[in-house]
């Protein structure tokens, strides 16, 4: 039985946390405002690039001379998983859901006998991975201390993924992020990026569309439009990933809160109990001692 | 004059959508104007000037490359970077030919510098353009 003095301890303790959690969870109600609205400023973009590129590719046809960053280099034996996680933690499932689907894919790759690069974007995704892929990871791009996500920062990473796709180290890549649907439903996801896959419904709608003429011709206008496909997918990658933390981490701190008080009461319910316990257990001696004289 | 509808958007946000009565833009192989029922094209932008004209009214904004999409249902232009008229300055482009030039430096690896070098030329050749 803890004694009054350890019950009003943990009481106190217990608030505390409460109010740091409190404060969490409105910090990141007012960041994930400003996350959306920027996920879905980047979006109108990344669809009509999408578009444009599914016009394209059914304008090419199966042409052989159609280059390598859509139509692959023809094998698949070594993969690129481009994990994208957050750099910090508390936030319920957010970092272990993406981490687990890049794990289950890598697991599922080495089992064929391919080979698996990772490249984790966010240090938690890396903390995960570094157990089991210590050897794969082959590098860690931090986003510590980016205050606001722009295109310049997805640039370079887009580079880098082609530049190692052009000395050939890896012949298939995947993006990992999480897709925000609501505060309370983000859906990790995996997104091939080389070679490029069009959704199928962007495909038909396009498909029926009259015949193009391009300035300067086809081939150059995909040369070009490939590589910023690339930083414009990953762009758009830690775009949604930055709104699902944030949405991740609300209703994680939501369910502390609550929990938090829950324990308050039930501490304090025990605290009262056993206060009037003392008192009465004292009563008792007295009345009982007056009655014995 | 009859209107169609016409979109800029840069990966960062879209910044026009409505109908519009024409829009002339810089394209690789000379500047464009779209009016309604355009055929279908598709080109790389060089650095320079979108107008956009809707009713009586013009508007500007300079565009660092990019790509132009006509098709039947409309224009959209997939622009790189869009300074709005009032924010370009000969001082801050100057800025931002300097940071790209740092960019320039401190890239390593073919497709970074390709990436760089093309984004400090384009702003070099639109500083040329528009004579600041």
């Amino acid at each position: 039985m803890p004694s009054l003095k350890d019950l009003r301890n943990r009481i106190s303790s217990v608030k505390a946390t409460q109010k740091i959690t409190k404060a969490m969870q409105m910090v990141a109600a007012a960041k994930l405002r400003r996350a959306q609205l920027a996920a879905e400023a980047a979006r109108p973009y990344a669809e009509r690039m999408e578009k444009v590129l599914a016009s394209l590719k059914s304008g090419l046809g199966a042409g052989s001379n159609a280059p390598a960053l859509l139509a692959g280099t023809g094998s698949d034996q070594t993969h690129l998983l481009v994990v994208c996680s957050a750099e910090r933690g508390l936030c319920g499932g957010f970092n272990a859901s993406i981490a687990r689907l890049a794990r289950d894919k890598a697991n599922a790759l080495l089992r064929e006998g391919k080979s698996v690069k990772i490249i984790c974007v966010g240090k938690k995704a890396n903390d995960v991975l570094r157990r089991q892929f210590g050897d794969k990871i082959i590098e860690l791009i931090e986003l510590r201390g980016i205050k606001s996500l722009n295109y310049a920062i997805a640039e370079p990473i887009g580079a880098k993924i082609i530049e190692m796709f052009h000395r050939g180290e890896f012949d298939v890549a995947t993006l990992f992020f999480s897709k925000f649907h609501s505060v309370i439903l983000q859906v990790p996801t995996a997104l091939q990026l080389i070679p490029l896959q069009i959704p199928a419904k962007t495909a038909v709608a396009t498909g029926s569309r009259a015949a193009y003429e391009y300035e300067p011709d086809e081939e150059e206008i995909l040369t070009a439009l490939l590589p910023r496909n690339i930083s414009v997918q990953v762009f758009r990658a830690l775009l949604e990933n930055a709104a699902s933390e944030q949405g991740a981490r609300m209703s994680a701190m939501d369910s502390a809160t609550r929990n938090a008080g829950e324990m308050i009461k039930k501490q304090t319910m025990l605290y009262n109990r056993s206060r009037q316990a003392m008192i009465t257990k004292e009563l008792i001696e007295i009345i009982s001692g007056a009655e014995a004289l | 004059m009859a209107a169609f509808s016409f979109e800029l958007v840069s990966p960062e946000k879209l910044l026009f959508s409505g109908d519009v009565d024409a829009v002339v833009a810089p394209g690789v192989e000379g500047e464009f104007t779209v009016l309604r029922d355009h055929a279908p094209f598709l080109t790389t932008l060089k650095p320079g000037v979108i107008e956009i004209d809707v009713g009586s009214k013009k508007e500007r904004l300079f565009v660092r490359g990019g790509f132009a999409d006509v098709s039947p249902t409309g224009f959209t232009v997939l622009a790189d970077q869009v300074i709005p008229l009032a924010d370009l300055t000969a001082a801050a482009l100057d800025a931002d030919i300097e940071a790209a030039e740092a960019v320039l430096q401190a890239a390593v690896g073919n497709e970074s510098q390709r990436i760089a070098l093309e984004k400090r030329d384009q702003l070099r050749e639109l500083k040329a353009t528009l004579k600041l």
